[in-house]
């Protein structure tokens, strides 16, 4: 297949993906900025969010302070914000456009469709009102989308470069999203949490969609390294680091055996995918959570720099 | 249903209002439907446009990046006699094309007869110098022509246009008929429509067959289509052919010159192509040869097509013979190279480039259409009948300024076929273009082609970039 194709599948996923954790993220922050009694704190909480999202200065450039519907529109559908839920979905519906001849009718339809409907969604501002009806939208036209890749696609390069695509950026968003919240997690290691940290620690695990499944694993418990060896060490969980990084290994395996032989970005991925297999949770916290998130993020991104090379994504 | 316009032929109905045998099948069917029912599938139809995602980009309206082309749910429906006629004028006319290009660029001998005066080659940006005493593989210039037909009564079809560069609307013709059987598929159990589906592995086959010297056997030649990319107007078409022919879409972006070959970036490496079915103008295709501020073409690739190392279809320089100046030629072009009279007449047409014809065209502007030579889409033209004093005299100053840079030709009284309104059926004219393949292997033409439409009432202009819109076209079987 072209390289320009490849990168296309590629960004087509991430942005679908991306969009997702996003609209994930917004709810989050709105249901906690719901439970928080007053404005002061719950505006924090929206301060919070864009601040996962890495948006925190652009948005401060343009607005004074952080009142919900505010952060949320721009988070949605502001104009100005090139990272807008809007914006992705169109960037992934446009790199789909690029790709059409590589993907199947399916795909194609289930993104053009996506965007259709979220771009009338998000034609006029969001209330709160309708906050969770658009959330909800976002997350279903996202899982159309992996659904009929899933359902249609042959399992080829194509698909390969779609599901890295996916993988790479969820590592990316449950790293970023553990890192930014590590401090909640980090001083109470030793204790037992107030029930405030139970709040933060749940809303955690809901921001990665997480929350279910582990009550389902831990009944009755909360406890912050429990919390952190799920959301990087489970190889149940989907959105944990080591199975986006397992994903990511087998589906650059499928490329190296349809190839027939493996690119730079395959040495450096074995090397941070053996890490993340043999590390324990305890030496995670001896050495640091945050040093070893960022040492995470930097990887992936390396990995990613690397397949881009390697596959030959841009001239 | 409304009677028949008198004024022009209707192909649906007598002007007693009684409906022709083409349509007596579709009209019974028609006739017994529940109009609610018709009304909710017209707006399904809308939908499913929108969703698979067939629009096009006008340009010079960014708002409206991507329009749908509307689509009319009563077909265009043409006899196999009426079919049998056209296929073997369009088949002369296609021969005499490729004839007529092969000996531009080399004995010129249709000029030294004094068939065609110089002029009509000299400074005329079509004729491309590069191409002069060359062949491209299998002789074929036109590998891909849209022959726009006009018709005006009942046995009266006449050649508008030779769309010899890149045709497009293809895709229309295909997603048309996709449409019909989806939303009416009795409709085609009960009536021999012959089948238009095949046009993509036809065309497949017909590049295959042009492949070049360099092409050496072995494993099929590799065939890709070259797209100026997503903000094209006729994107989807590129991206729709490529993928109904197993092609690979590639920009210019995508391709280079390595050993002789034009390649295309793969994730693994260079691979070279055979034939290309480019669908970027010349101008654009050779920063080194041609436009050098080109993006959209491959450095070099003029240079590997002179030495065999690719086909390029349409070949570059055959814009030379569907230039409107050339246009009212083909007469003459058509008897030198075939030897017969055309089967197919021409419009009649004034070269405003000529003195007397100038006079009468400015005596008659009201009652003209006036195109520029070099235009297209429909734009820069005038309609004398449809247009005010104001307009009239505008363009009258523009013809005289550069009256070489005009033709003229009457007022056709175009046929109309019904469309489907909420108000009932009611005549739009409409116009034709088949698509034909040419290969070493032969002339191949799908049976049936797209219909434009004047959406507006009376309008005469068809063309989608000015609201008109689309029809499937049904040619019946024997």
């Amino acid at each position: 297949m072209l390289g320009r194709a490849a990168n296309g599948v590629y960004w087509m996923n991430r942005y679908l993906e991306r969009a997702e954790n996003t609209a994930r993220l917004i709810d989050v922050g709105f249901h906690l900025a719901l439970t928080r009694g007053n404005k002061e704190s719950a505006d924090e909480e929206w301060k919070s969010v864009l601040t996962t999202t890495g948006q925190v200065e652009a948005y401060s450039a343009a607005h004074d302070d952080f009142s919900g519907p505010q952060v949320f529109n721009y988070l949605l559908r502001d104009k100005d914000n090139p990272g807008s839920v809007l914006q992705m979905v169109e960037n992934a519906r446009t790199n789909a456009r690029v790709v059409r001849t590589s993907i199947t009718n399916s795909v194609w339809e289930a993104t053009n469709e996506g965007w259709m409907t979220l771009r009338d969604l998000l034609s006029r501002p969001v209330r709160e009102s309708n906050l969770g009806e658009v959330l909800s939208t976002i997350r279903r036209q996202s899982m159309l989308v992996r659904g009929a890749l899933e359902g249609t696609m042959l399992r080829n390069e194509v698909f390969n470069f779609a599901r890295i695509g996916t993988f790479i950026e969820r590592a990316d968003n449950t790293a970023r999203i553990l890192d930014v919240k590590y401090y909640v997690l980090l001083p109470s290691v030793a204790w037992v949490g107030s029930s405030l940290d139970n709040v933060q620690w749940e809303t955690l695990l809901r921001s990665v969609a997480g929350n279910r499944a582990f009550t389902w694993l831990n009944p009755g418990s909360m406890d912050p390294k429990e919390i952190a060896r799920f959301l990087i060490l489970d190889g149940q969980f989907p959105r944990s680091l080591v199975f986006c990084y397992e994903k990511i290994r087998s589906n650059m395996a499928g490329l190296a055996k349809e190839y027939g032989h493996e690119v730079s970005a395959h040495e450096l991925l074995r090397d941070a995918g053996a890490r993340l297999h043999q590390i324990s949770i305890d030496e995670i916290f001896e050495g640091g959570l945050h040093e070893f998130l960022q040492d995470v993020i930097g990887k992936t991104v390396e990995i990613g720099n690397a397949i881009a090379a390697d596959y030959r994504f841009i001239e | 249903m409304t009677a028949a316009s008198t004024t022009n032929f209707d192909e649906m109905l007598n002007g007693d209002g009684s409906v022709r045998p083409a349509y007596s099948d579709f009209c019974e069917w028609y006739n017994s439907q529940d109009t609610a029912w018709l009304k909710r599938q017209d707006a399904e139809a809308e939908r499913f446009f929108r969703r698979i995602g067939i629009t096009f980009n006008v340009y010079g309206e960014e708002a409206a990046e991507e329009r749908l082309i509307p689509f009319d749910m009563i077909p265009r429906i043409i006899t196999a006699r009426e079919w049998r006629k056209l296929t073997r004028g369009i088949e002369q006319r296609v021969r005499a094309l490729n004839a007529f290009l092969q000996d531009l660029y080399h004995r010129q001998e249709i000029i030294r007869s004094g068939r065609l005066p110089v002029q009509a080659l000299r400074n005329n940006d079509a004729f491309l110098a590069q191409m002069i005493g060359f062949t491209p593989p299998g002789g074929v210039y036109t590998h891909i022509v849209g022959i726009d037909l006009v018709r005006t009564g009942p046995d009266e079809f006449m050649v508008l246009e030779d769309n010899a560069r890149t045709p497009s609307g293809v895709s229309y013709m295909l997603e048309n008929r996709e449409t019909m059987m989806a939303m009416f598929p009795e409709l085609f159990t009960k009536i021999p429509v012959r089948s238009v589906s095949d046009y993509p592995r036809r065309l497949a086959r017909s590049l295959r067959a042009c492949a070049p010297p360099a092409y050496k056997g072995g494993k099929r030649p590799v065939v890709a289509v070259l797209t100026p990319g997503i903000y094209n107007s006729a994107y989807f078409e590129h991206a729709f052919l490529a993928d109904q022919m197993g092609a690979e879409l590639v920009e210019g972006s995508d391709l280079r010159v390595i050993d002789g070959r034009v390649a295309m970036r793969t994730t693994t490496g260079y691979k070279a192509i055979d034939v290309i079915y480019r669908r970027v103008d010349d101008d654009y295709l050779d920063p080194l040869t041609f436009n050098p501020n080109s993006v959209l073409g491959v450095a070099g690739i003029m240079d590997v097509y002179r030495a065999g190392g690719i086909t390029i279809a349409n070949a570059p320089g055959t814009g030379i013979a569907d230039d409107k100046a050339i246009y009212s030629y083909m007469p003459e072009i058509v008897e030198f190279y075939t030897g017969e009279k055309p089967i197919l007449n021409n419009v009649p047409t004034w070269r405003c480039s000529e003195p007397d014809a100038l006079a009468y065209v400015l005596d008659n502007l009201a009652d003209l259409v006036v195109k520029e030579v070099h235009g297209s889409g429909g734009y820069g033209m005038l309609i004398g009948p449809t247009s005010s004093k104001k307009e009239i005299a505008a363009f009258e100053a523009k013809l005289r300024a550069k009256p070489e840079n005009y033709i003229a030709q009457p007022t056709l009284s175009l046929s109309t076929v019904p469309i489907f309104t909420n108000a009932g059926l009611a005549p739009r004219h409409v116009d034709l273009r088949p698509f034909v393949l040419v290969s070493p292997d032969g002339i191949d033409i799908t049976p049936g082609g797209l219909t434009r439409v004047a959406l507006k009432k009376g309008s005469l202009v068809v063309n989608s970039s000015q609201g008109g819109g689309t029809k499937d076209t049904w040619v019946l079987d024997e």
